[in-house]
């Protein structure tokens, strides 16, 4: 290295020391002196977004869908504040992401000058750690920390604010460092033998075993010792939306997912356990319904990497802090094999009773579960499905079937409408052999309609699904159940024309839809279909999966079609309605 | 049941780690009730005692994330530990009029207190122990007519 440089090189320097060959950024007046040297940084590609939460939820996607970390930067002020939201989404997903910001001079904070946001105050409640350079000198081993600390232990985003001074400034004799000293930071990855012996006691006991697994899976990459875990034991399985993927969809021992859109045999085999086996899950209340009646006949062994998250929602009998990889393998080696059992037949009765369903046949408007369950068997084995937030999400959740982990990236924890289309890009530009399809609503995909530009310029391969039913429509969907009707604010179509109430029956509803998705995916150069007739549904999926580069395709689905099953908010999981009860 | 802890934080003396902890408790529901935070014989290294009110259970899940800090090296609720020497400090201002000195100065001798400060209608008053004692002398003065009071809330050390 040599023996002076910037704290912008510093910074190019670090990237390549951590392997990043990836950038999603937004320039400003404050990060200029570091987006000048990537400018000849040809081994470091920038990937320009049209808005910084863009920026943020597309380095999401390639995080989440490479397993390596996201980096992002923009400048201070307006473009860190733009940050906020993805930011967020990655800290409840557990996302590893750096997120560079610029700041005002060194000698201007605190002054309320121009463009200068307190960036380490905003970030702090959302991000795992985050820093402000104050000295140069710092900057070294505040890059080496960052790294560290966004992929290890329970992954999550880190935030650093460089002063432009500092990006400008020199220091002498620079090296990057080859360790780290964080005497408060000490994830433990080995899990307490004991602890993981009495599991393995407890599992050969159980009659009514259950694995309920999440993100933690994905994270860690345990997806085959579950699968081997529970091939051994016939234990079967629940997994979480975070979670989907780690667990085959289709195998015999696969229940679905649990909680307000679970399936029944995942929230009755909830209900019914005497063994909860809840592996990298965080007992989420999108999951557990009412806390007083979940799993009350269990007995509850929980593995998991935070040790904050054991015993914070729900009691539990065998706490095993670790990471899921370790803990799982050891398992196994104590586990003694179990077959299957009564239990095994019940479950799977439930599975057979109570299928997911929806009735195609015999309709002449498309069903948005339709759309995503003709997926299966048309898109390669491998594709990435990124979602949006609201109905299409459930559904895809619940209709395609993943057999890979890494294949679902969704907004779990934030639900993050807008989340959709950068993190698909994301996806793309870190799978370019991959095909990503983004399953979107038409509320969702107008709140990062502008990273289309990203996605033609790019011509990344992603082919955007939108369910178009002119609603908002899972905020309709509870107005429409718990609501008596009153569709207030949740119509997309609605005008100034429009009578005052109107509960979608109404005769005069506006014909057209603003925007014209063709035409917006046509000013953006990607090819865009409308479908309105489901025998199109099919040859129209199979087209454009056909070509590599970015498509558009907007359907027009049934629009007041609700998400079951349905556990209303707060009830217990057995209190579930499996179809439209009125 | 709810109820005051004492909670020792150990940290990094970094800027911004008082902020850190304390918009973490607040962002969890739990309001601080007393706080004193320091660097100590290493300067490197933070000190933090502070009171918070909840349940067992509250208190050992607010530990666990405030043990998440990475900047945190260690988090302690002391509440149900015998072997702390806790301290805390008051100065408080008293209404002393002729009639009532004696008595005032009384309280002050077994106490062991000390006046800082005495003028024809107050005396000023300094007193440090164990946080009960300091309950108790400021019981006793409340008739005499108390003007204004502070507490430092309490600080621990391992015996
Ligand atoms: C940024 C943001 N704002 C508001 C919400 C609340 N919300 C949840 S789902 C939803 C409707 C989503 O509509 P759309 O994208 O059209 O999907 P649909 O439910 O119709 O499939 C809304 C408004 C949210 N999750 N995120």
């Amino acid at each position: 290295m040599e023996k002076e440089i910037t704290g912008a090189k510093i910074v190019i320097d670090a990237f390549r020391n951590e392997g990043v060959d990836r950038i999603f950024g937004y320039p400003g007046g404050a990060v200029i002196p570091i987006f000048d040297e990537l400018y000849n940084a040809t081994d470091i590609k920038v990937i320009l977004t049209r808005h910084e939460q863009g920026a943020v939820h597309a380095a999401d996607g390639y995080a989440r869908s490479t397993g390596k970390v996201g980096v992002v930067i923009v400048t201070s002020g307006p473009g860190a504040t733009n940050t906020i939201t993805g930011i967020a989404t990655a800290k409840m997903d557990s996302v590893p992401l750096i997120v560079i910001s610029g700041q005002v001079k060194t000698g201007l904070i605190g002054s309320d000058s121009f463009q200068e946001t307190d960036m380490v105050g905003l970030t702090r409640p959302i991000t795992k750690h985050n820093y402000l350079v104050n000295h140069i000198e710092e900057l070294p081993h505040i890059l080496k920390e960052a790294f560290y600390i966004a992929r290890t232990g329970r992954p999550g985003p880190v935030a650093i604010d460089i002063p432009v001074d500092i990006s400008v400034a020199k220091l002498k004799d620079y090296k990057y460092p080859d360790s780290v000293n964080l005497p408060g930071y000490k994830p433990v990855y080995e899990g307490n033998v004991k602890q993981i012996k009495k599991a393995a006691d407890e599992i050969s006991k159980a009659e009514r075993p259950l694995l309920y697994i999440g993100g933690g899976i994905v994270m860690s990459n345990a997806h085959q010792e579950v699968r081997e875990l529970a091939k051994r034991t016939n234990i079967p399985v629940v997994s979480t939306l975070m979670g989907l993927g780690s667990f085959e969809s289709n195998h015999k021992l696969f229940l679905g997912m649990p909680g307000m859109h679970g399936t029944y045999a995942a929230n009755h085999a909830l209900m019914e356990c005497d063994l909860l086996i809840a592996v990298g899950v965080r007992f989420d209340d999108r999951v557990t319904g009412n806390l007083k009646t979940f799993a009350t006949k269990a007995t509850v062994i929980h593995i998991d990497i935070d040790p904050a998250e054991i015993g914070k929602n729900v009691k539990v009998h065998i706490p095993i802090v670790g990471d899921a990889k370790k803990v799982l393998t050891k398992l196994i080696e104590y586990v003694k094999p179990r077959q299957r059992s009564n239990w095994n037949d019940n479950v799977e009765a439930w599975k057979r009773e109570y299928p997911l369903k929806y009735n195609q046949k015999e309709k002449r408007e498309i069903l948005p579960q339709y759309v995503i369950d003709s997926l299966n068997g048309i898109v390669p084995e491998d594709t990435i499905i990124v979602t949006d937030v609201g109905q299409h999400q459930m559904w895809a959740a619940q209709y395609y079937k993943y057999k890979y982990p890494k294949t679902l990236l969704t907004s779990g924890g934030l639900g993050t409408m807008g989340y959709g289309l950068p993190a698909a890009i994301g996806a793309a530009i870190g799978n370019p052999d991959k095909t990503v399809i983004l399953i979107s609503g038409d509320g969702s995909i107008q709140m990062n309609i502008q990273e289309l530009a990203t996605a033609h310029l790019n011509c990344v391969n992603v082919k955007i699904l939108i369910m178009n039913n002119a609603y908002l429509g899972m905020v309709r969907q509870w107005q429409d159940l718990f609501w008596d009707r009153r569709y207030s604010s949740t119509c997309l179509k609605r005008n100034i024309n429009c009578p005052d109430v109107c509960d979608g029956s109404h005769k005069k509803c506006p014909e057209y839809y603003c925007p014209d998705f063709i035409k917006l995916a046509d000013s953006y150069y990607i090819k865009g279909y409308r479908v309105e007739n489901p025998d199109d549904v099919v040859p129209t999926l199979k087209e454009i999966v056909s070509f590599k580069g970015p498509a558009l395709v907007e359907f027009a689905v049934h629009r007041e079609e609700n998400v079951f099953p349905m556990v209303p908010a707060g009830k217990s999981l057995n209190e579930i309605l499996v179809d439209d009860w009125r | 049941m709810q109820e005051k802890h004492s909670i020792v934080v150990t940290a990094i003396n970094k800027p911004g780690v008082l902020a850190r902890i304390s918009s973490l408790i607040t962002q969890r529901g739990y309001n601080i009730e007393n706080v004193i935070g320091t660097a100590t014989e290493d300067p490197n290294i933070y000190k933090l005692n502070f009171g918070i009110r909840g349940t067992d259970e509250q208190i050992e899940k607010i530990v666990k994330q405030l043990n998440k800090l990475i900047d945190v090296i260690k988090v302690e609720d002391i509440s149900h530990k015998k072997n702390f020497i806790i301290r805390e400090y008051l100065v408080i201002k008293v209404r002393a009029t002729n009639s009532k000195r004696t008595d005032i100065f009384e309280l002050i001798d077994v106490f062991r207190a000390k006046i800082l400060d005495v003028s024809k209608t107050w005396i000023t008053i300094e007193l440090s122990g164990p946080p009960r004692k300091i309950s108790r002398f400021i019981e006793l003065l409340l008739p005499f007519g108390i003007q204004q009071y502070i507490r430092s809330g309490e600080i621990a050390l391992r015996e």
